[in-house]
């Protein structure tokens, strides 16, 4: 199993957001986590990548059998978890060829491995670039620094295909896409899918998941999850509305 | 959210001033403290001609009658000028002919800075860099001077520039920064010491990089230094220069001057990599930096520009400025200047445009962590004269953590109304969301901040020598190790 989570609970300046997640991923499989807004989704993906300010104050997370909560943002990363912002973050002046040329140094360093030679460098970037369907001059731009919502999305996508993580967690990556945006993404994200990687694909819209095939879909709501089920499980709530749910709560 | 990200930036800017050592040198000092006496006493062991005394003496009367200016962002602590010592320099056994004679404890101290003195060790296929290598008051050795009188280049130490080529330093010393300028131009100009002398003649373009590599060594002293740079019509210089001093309790004082003439058509490039002692985490000891740096674009078409990246001394007092007299001349700077802990910074330039279609740039980046203050100021002044000329000004202001300051006084005034002058400024943080983002790709706090800064920078760093730029960018990131927070 590569990430185990029993009982999760979280909160931020003492308000309680996630109240008790159980979630299983496999190695090999595409999860989707669907559900209204303001439901916890993206503080899911915020605890597992490790961002401090919530407090985990109940359950565990275990991310292939270590305790995710010993470890720092920077190592889970190294360990191969990797977070797809929903609104990225500018970088001005940090050319993304230097962002990623630091980033990926400093995990194969984390794996005892030499840093990688300038021209190997370049030819890794040129192949995720052509897998990813990014053109060449957005990696000489500042990391997200006057990028459209499109580049920004596509720049994550790309970041993925260089890190080559483990469990890759895409957190509404879908949103503000028009649709060929949105075609990339989905293409670059099925292109990444091996037997030994997963990935958690956060959304709030069924769209995504025309093109990105789920094996499961959970539905998320009130800080816990209240319903699980196949790929047709989004066809349903797209057809019912959140308002089902929310009825089959009360 | 905001004490996580102090936290981290607090460990990240934590970092120690690696070049805090102190060589073991045979010194002669001056005796302490400051009276004619101490002015006749460097002049005569520097066996100056008589203008050089008058010169001193004239400028030591004028700074009795001033006093120390406020009007700086800094709280200066008292400096007690009758326990300093103005002159120290390590104690010669005999007249040097080649670099083996160099005390070899002297040899170890520069190559410890990373400096190198010895010419054999120029990289094949690289140009070489000059260097003149001053420790406490004194030059120790210039090296390449060969190579550039070759060209008709002079490259040596003030000292002796005073002794071979008077009427040159006659003529063109006080000439950009008279001893009358401020308080502390008026005292250097009394118990100077050494520093460099750069003249290139009509038509040359100096085929190496010149630099000057300042260091303090003995304890109570102060070092005042002077630099002067002449460039004939149509010549061409990149002058840098580098500064460190060791680590004590004290304030030091560095109170220095430089002075750059350009002729028509000519250009000087000068950089300044500033890492005097900032002083521990508490604000104890440190240098006190205050320096006078002023170019004049004499000729018409003459252009001066100014790089500095500063980020030692507790309290830095400094304003790179350009007189631009000839038509068309240009002047720039471009500046980052750091603070962390205690430091104080007060620094930016004055552009004064006196002659037609003048134009000047200036780009400031200041960066402040932990408890520190840092300042741009600056003046920008068209004459009625200088028409249609132009002047463009980004000050930009990043804030690490919240107990630190950053301030920007800008002061224009126009007298002409066919000039246009553009201020545009900007004041950021380093937001918690851009380390989380850095940190989930597997980059480390202390990288991230790096990157950060480095990117934030980056219109500045590249104005460099390439020899440089390295150098730069890898004290911007420590200057603020451990500050992450």
């Amino acid at each position: 199993m590569l990430l185990q989570i029993k009982n999760l609970h979280a909160s931020i300046h003492g308000k309680e957001i996630l109240r008790g997640v159980d979630l299983e991923v496999n190695k090999g499989e595409v999860h989707a986590i669907m559900g209204p807004n303001g439901t916890g989704k993206s503080t899911l993906a915020s605890v597992i990548a490790g961002r401090e300010v919530f407090d985990v104050t109940a359950g565990e997370i275990l991310y292939q059998g270590k305790d995710l909560q010993k470890l720092s943002i920077e190592d889970r990363a190294r360990e191969g978890i990797f977070l797809g912002f929903q609104y990225p973050v500018e970088i001005p002046g940090v050319s993304i060829t230097n962002f990623m040329r630091t980033a990926v140094n400093e995990v194969r360093k984390f794996k005892g491995l030499d840093p990688l030679p300038g021209g190997e460098f370049l030819r890794l970037m040129e192949e995720k670039k052509r897998l990813v369907e990014i053109t060449s001059n957005l990696t000489n731009r500042s990391v997200n620094e006057g990028f459209s919502g499109g580049e920004k999305k596509k720049n994550e996508i790309f970041q993925m295909a260089m890190l080559e993580p483990m469990l890759a967690i895409l957190d509404e990556t879908d949103s503000g896409l028009d649709i060929d945006a949105l075609r990339i993404v989905a293409n670059g994200v099925n292109k990444l899918r091996r037997p030994d990687n997963a990935f958690v694909i956060i959304t709030h819209y069924q769209r995504l998941l025309d093109y990105i095939i789920p094996d499961f879909v959970h539905v998320l709501f009130e800080g816990k999850i209240v319903k699980s089920g196949g790929k047709e499980l989004a066809l349903e709530l797209e057809e019912k509305g959140y308002d089902w749910i929310k009825k089959e709560q009360e | 959210m905001e004490s996580e990200a102090n936290k981290i930036l607090d460990e990240v800017t934590q970092g120690d001033y690696k070049y805090g050592f102190v060589t073991d040198i045979d010194t002669e000092f001056a005796p302490v403290g400051l009276s004619e006496d101490t002015i006749r006493y460097i002049s005569t062991k520097k066996n100056e001609p008589e203008f050089m005394l008058e010169f001193r003496l004239k400028a030591y009367r004028h700074w009795l009658t001033l006093v120390q200016p406020k009007w700086a962002h800094l709280r200066i602590g008292p400096i007690n000028f009758q326990e300093i010592i103005f002159y120290a320099a390590p104690k010669k056994k005999k007249e040097l002919s080649s670099l083996d004679e160099v005390d070899p404890e002297l040899l170890a101290t520069f190559n410890k800075l990373g400096i190198s003195l010895d010419e054999q060790k120029k990289l094949a296929g690289v140009a070489g860099i000059a260097v003149d290598a001053v420790i406490d008051s004194v030059s120790v050795k210039t090296t390449f001077s060969d190579t550039l009188s070759k060209h008709g280049i002079i490259f040596c130490s003030f000292s002796e520039a005073v002794q071979n080529h008077p009427a040159l330093v006659k003529q063109y010393m006080g000439s950009v920064v008279p001893y009358t300028d401020n308080y502390f131009a008026a005292l250097n100009s009394a118990v100077f010491s050494d520093g460099s002398f750069c003249f290139i003649p009509k038509g040359v373009r100096c085929p190496m990089e010149l630099s000057t590599y300042f260091r303090i060594n003995a304890a109570n002293t102060g070092q005042f230094e002077r630099t002067l740079i002449v460039a004939e019509e149509g010549a061409y210089v990149s002058y840098m220069e580098g500064c460190t001093a060791p680590q004590r309790d004290e304030n030091q004082l560095h109170a220095a001057i430089v002075e750059i003439v350009a002729m028509k058509d000519a250009e000087v490039k000068y950089s300044t990599v500033q890492n005097w002692y900032p002083g521990d985490k508490n604000g104890l000891g440190g240098i006190y930096n205050f320096v006078t740096k002023r170019g004049i674009c004499k000729g018409n078409n003459s252009k001066i520009s100014w790089t500095q990246v500063e980020t030692g001394s507790a309290i830095t007092w400094k304003y790179p400025s350009c007189i631009l007299l000839g038509d068309n001349s240009v002047g720039e700077f471009y500046s980052v200047a750091v603070t962390n802990n205690y430091q104080q910074a007060d620094t930016g330039t004055k552009m004064t445009h006196l002659g037609k279609n003048t134009r000047s740039t200036i780009i400031s980046k200041g960066i402040s962590a932990g408890k520190s203050n840092n300042s741009y100021r600056g003046l920008v002044r068209i004459s009625k004269n200088a028409v249609n000329s132009r002047n463009y000004s980004q000050c930009d202001s990043l804030l690490l953590g919240a107990r630190c300051g950053a301030h920007t006084y800008p002061y224009i005034q126009v007298d002409n109304k066919s000039s246009i002058v553009e201020h545009e400024a900007t004041t950021s943080k380093i937001s918690e969301d851009q380390l989380f983002y850095c940190q989930q790709r597997g980059i480390s706090a202390e990288s991230a901040i790096g990157l950060i800064v480095n990117g934030y920078a980056k219109e500045v760093l590249k104005q460099l020598p390439m020899e440089f730029a390295v150098e730069a960018q890898k004290l911007l990131s420590i200057s603020l190790e451990g500050s992450v927070g």
